[in-house]
């Protein structure tokens, strides 16, 4: 290939990758001053927790328990190469808590929630439901991107809480009954290692988590193409992006709670 | 009423409306015809405000209809929507009632629920179906909801995007009568695109042709016949012969 037509290339893919992200950027901006500013709509955000948070435990609870017991094994037999097998409650403390439990609730709520956010608001555009929202004098960002929105802010840390505690019961559940730990031992451990530092980083990673997951599902949506292909296309980059980003924002958010 | 001057709008290449001129008097049933894809769905959203035009005006009553307050501006529309837009998650009588439950026409829910049921029965539907999802009700049933929807604040200005696509004759017979008894009984003015043209007999005061951007024909439906235009012509002929190329 002729190197300018490659360069070409290369610089158009860069400019339309900055102007997607400054349109995310200012969808998310828009999306966030909605909440803020009325009319509100309790319903739409009353059924959004519903749906973001009540109806995702399952699927948080039985991630997070199964990561939770996988990690006690595998520090386990790690440790084991170096006689550090007594790490186990600490080490699947600090693991749950800042770490695997907001990426596993945050890649799961990406799956579930981002997904039905985005084939759902998706599915109205296409069948003029949006316009009809605007010519009934509402307006579609209030009505359906703030609630959820903020359903998504309150919930998913809420949601990490609960993973990180059920992560670390799975793990003490397989540490106490199948690797001989004492019950009593592995909870003291497990509670004196703590810091409130990890606490904190894990609802912020929530939080944030939260946010990207309902933004980039409204998003999609707001902006899908026609048909039923649209709706795919919309649903199916709704959560890989969400994925990716949250992932980014886990290792961005991680740097900054270990430069503290 | 309306009026609309010069309205151009383009998607890429595709220019869909031309240089479109249209005045529709207060009180009126305006009727545009044309065929799939000449823009009669754009000019009404022009109006709307749902699509930007890229030049031209749109008037309502004389006044720009971009500047001012946007919620009263549409505040004055009802419109049925061509696949009747209703919303999933909420019952039939809370669709109808959508406008009545929140903003500035709010009332207490029992009596938005009131003014629902009394919306359905105007369009011939029975109380049992208000508490009903609108996946469950047939294509006919969800128009008619449509319409109850449409007309439920009592808009000054009716739109109407193919009322009667995909319903049978005796179905599409019921809904061009229901438009044509709200549109009297409230003196509403109404603006209804169709290609239909037993809903165009049975619905309008005026005509207008829409064909390549730009409304060829315009005069009181009792003069469409004998128009002279070799568009309407041949639109009401349905013949493959004629200025409209059949494939486009």
């Amino acid at each position: 290939m002729n190197p300018i037509a490659w360069l070409a290339e290369l610089g158009r893919a860069v400019l339309n990758l900055l102007s997607a992200f400054g349109r995310v950027t200012l969808f998310a901006l828009d999306a966030i001053s909605h909440i803020f500013r009325p009319p509100f709509y309790p319903r739409e955000f009353g059924m959004a927790l519903l749906n973001i948070g009540w109806l995702s435990l399952p699927v948080v609870g039985l991630t997070t328990v199964f990561t939770g017991g996988a990690l006690a094994l595998q520090i386990y037999a790690g440790g084991a190469r170096f006689n550090a097998e007594a790490v186990v409650p600490q080490i699947v403390a600090i693991g749950m808590v800042r770490e695997l439990g907001p990426v596993m609730v945050g890649l799961m709520i990406a799956a579930r929630v981002t997904s039905s956010i985005a084939a759902e608001i998706a599915t109205m555009k296409v069948t003029e439901q949006i316009d009809a929202l605007v010519t009934l004098s509402t307006h579609p960002m209030k009505y359906l991107t703030a609630p959820r929105v903020l359903a998504a802010l309150i919930t998913v840390p809420v949601l990490v809480a609960v993973g990180d505690i059920i992560g670390i019961a799975g793990g003490y559940v397989v540490a106490t009954q199948n690797l001989g730990f004492n019950p009593a031992a592995y909870l003291k451990n497990t509670v004196d290692f703590l810091e409130p530092l990890d606490l904190l980083s894990s609802l912020v990673k929530g939080a944030a988590f939260g946010m990207i997951a309902a933004i980039m599902g409204c998003y999609f949506g707001m902006h899908s193409g026609r048909g039923a292909q649209g709706v795919g296309r919309a649903t199916k980059g709704s959560v890989e992006t969400a994925a990716v980003l949250i992932l980014a924002a886990n290792f961005v958010l991680t740097g900054v709670f270990f430069s503290l | 009423m309306i009026r609309m001057e010069n309205v151009h709008k383009a998607f890429d290449e595709n220019r869909v409306l031309q240089g479109m001129n249209l005045d529709i008097a207060k009180g009126t049933s305006m009727v545009i015809i044309g065929g799939s894809g000449t823009g009669k769905s754009v000019a009404l959203k022009c109006i709307l405000g749902l699509i930007q035009p890229d030049s031209g005006m749109i008037y309502v009553d004389g006044k720009d209809a971009r500047k001012g307050d946007r919620d009263a501006f549409l505040a004055r529309f009802g419109m049925l929507f061509q696949g009747a837009a209703l919303f999933d998650s909420l019952t039939v009588w809370q669709n109808v009632a959508f406008r009545l439950l929140r903003g500035s026409l709010k009332r207490p829910a029992d009596e938005a629920r009131e003014i629902a049921i009394e919306k359905l029965r105007r369009v011939g539907l029975k109380a049992d179906v208000a508490d009903r999802f609108p996946a469950e009700l047939s294509g006919g049933m969800q128009k008619r909801v449509g319409l109850a929807r449409a007309i439920a604040a009592e808009p000054e200005i009716i739109f109407f995007d193919e009322p009667t696509t995909g319903l049978d004759p005796i179905m599409s017979g019921v809904i061009n009568d229901l438009i044509r008894e709200i549109v009297t009984e409230m003196g509403a003015t109404a603006m209804t695109i169709t290609h239909d043209m037993s809903s165009v007999r049975a619905i309008a005061d005026n005509v207008a042709m829409l064909h390549a951007g730009v409304i060829q024909w315009t005069g009181p439906v009792d003069q469409m016949d004998a128009s002279g235009d070799p568009y309407v012509e041949q639109f009401i002929s349905g013949s493959a012969e004629g200025p409209i190329e059949a494939v486009r």
